[in-house]
């Protein structure tokens, strides 16, 4: 039950900076490239899988502070997890589909699958090779 | 320059966020604690349950508390509820490394399931939100 809520404490201040974080940078994207296709959602989430396969990869080294349960809360858990969403992209695929853009709507499904796999592969890759 | 006022609502809409990702992390993470109460670690079960969970609420939520909606939502809760606490509850870098630690630990399978399984149901359950919203929306009455 400590743990339960030690770990709450951890994850609600990833949660903090992460959701501010998605917010800020979906929109700067969003007014730079025009909202005719999802490009700040589908930002977040392709950098987000890059940062969290690097965190894996550190995680996976089994010592080292990514290898400890709060730091791994905070940074994967809290901030990666608020800063990447389904929500927003289930939505906006919707709404493309309803708006008649098929082309559209399937591109951002099949770019955010594709493009997040090997972000979360590369980010994994290269931190085995540097670290 | 932005005005004080400009700049104190552009602080509140931050902080409303802030608070919506805390509601919704802390949610996703008890649900991940209750998988691994009940579950155990085998398959990225709560993940698939948060993102499904998440976008049909995101669904009903932006059609409900929409123009046409039956519920009058300000631009501020609409922020609240669906890029604070949606946003922050569901996860696509969670999924992400899940679907790449199963292939990367022989389970194959069960990574290209996650991977074939869940983009379906997260958009069928957008999808089913929506339906039920606005099927809410056009029922006489208030």
């Amino acid at each position: 039950m400590m743990e339960v809520i030690k770990g709450l404490v951890f994850v609600a201040l990833g949660s903090v900076l992460g959701g501010m974080a998605r917010f800020w940078l979906s929109g700067v994207v969003a007014r730079r490239i025009g909202e005719t296709f999802p490009w700040g959602t589908l930002t977040v989430n392709v950098s987000g899988a890059f940062a969290i396969g690097v965190f894996g990869a550190l995680a996976a080294t089994g010592h080292g502070v990514f290898a400890t349960p709060g730091p791994w809360l905070f940074a994967v858990t809290g901030f990666l997890g608020c800063y990447t969403t389904v929500s927003s992209f289930a939505l906006q695929t919707l709404a493309l589909a309803r708006d008649g853009e098929s082309l559209r709507a399937i591109s951002n499904v099949m770019f955010s699958l594709v493009f997040c796999l090997m972000a979360v592969a590369l980010g994994f890759a290269a931190t085995r090779v540097l670290a | 320059m932005m005005s004080l006022d400009e700049l104190r609502d552009r602080a509140t809409l931050y902080a409303l966020i802030a608070a919506g990702s805390v509601i919704g992390g802390c949610a996703r993470y008890l649900v991940n604690v209750a998988q691994l109460a009940w579950l155990g670690p085998e398959f990225p079960w709560a993940t698939l349950f948060v993102n499904v969970t998440g976008s049909f609420v995101i669904g009903f939520y932006a059609a409900i508390a929409g123009p046409d909606g039956r519920l009058f939502a300000s631009s501020r809760q609409r922020q609240f509820v669906m890029t604070g606490i949606c946003g922050g509850y569901t996860t696509f870098s969670g999924f992400s490394l899940e679907t790449f630690q199963l292939l990367r630990s022989g389970h194959a399978l069960a990574a290209l399931i996650n991977l074939g399984v869940s983009p379906v149901s997260w958009l069928v359950a957008v999808w089913l939100g929506h339906f039920a919203a606005t099927r809410l929306n056009r029922l006489k009455g208030t």
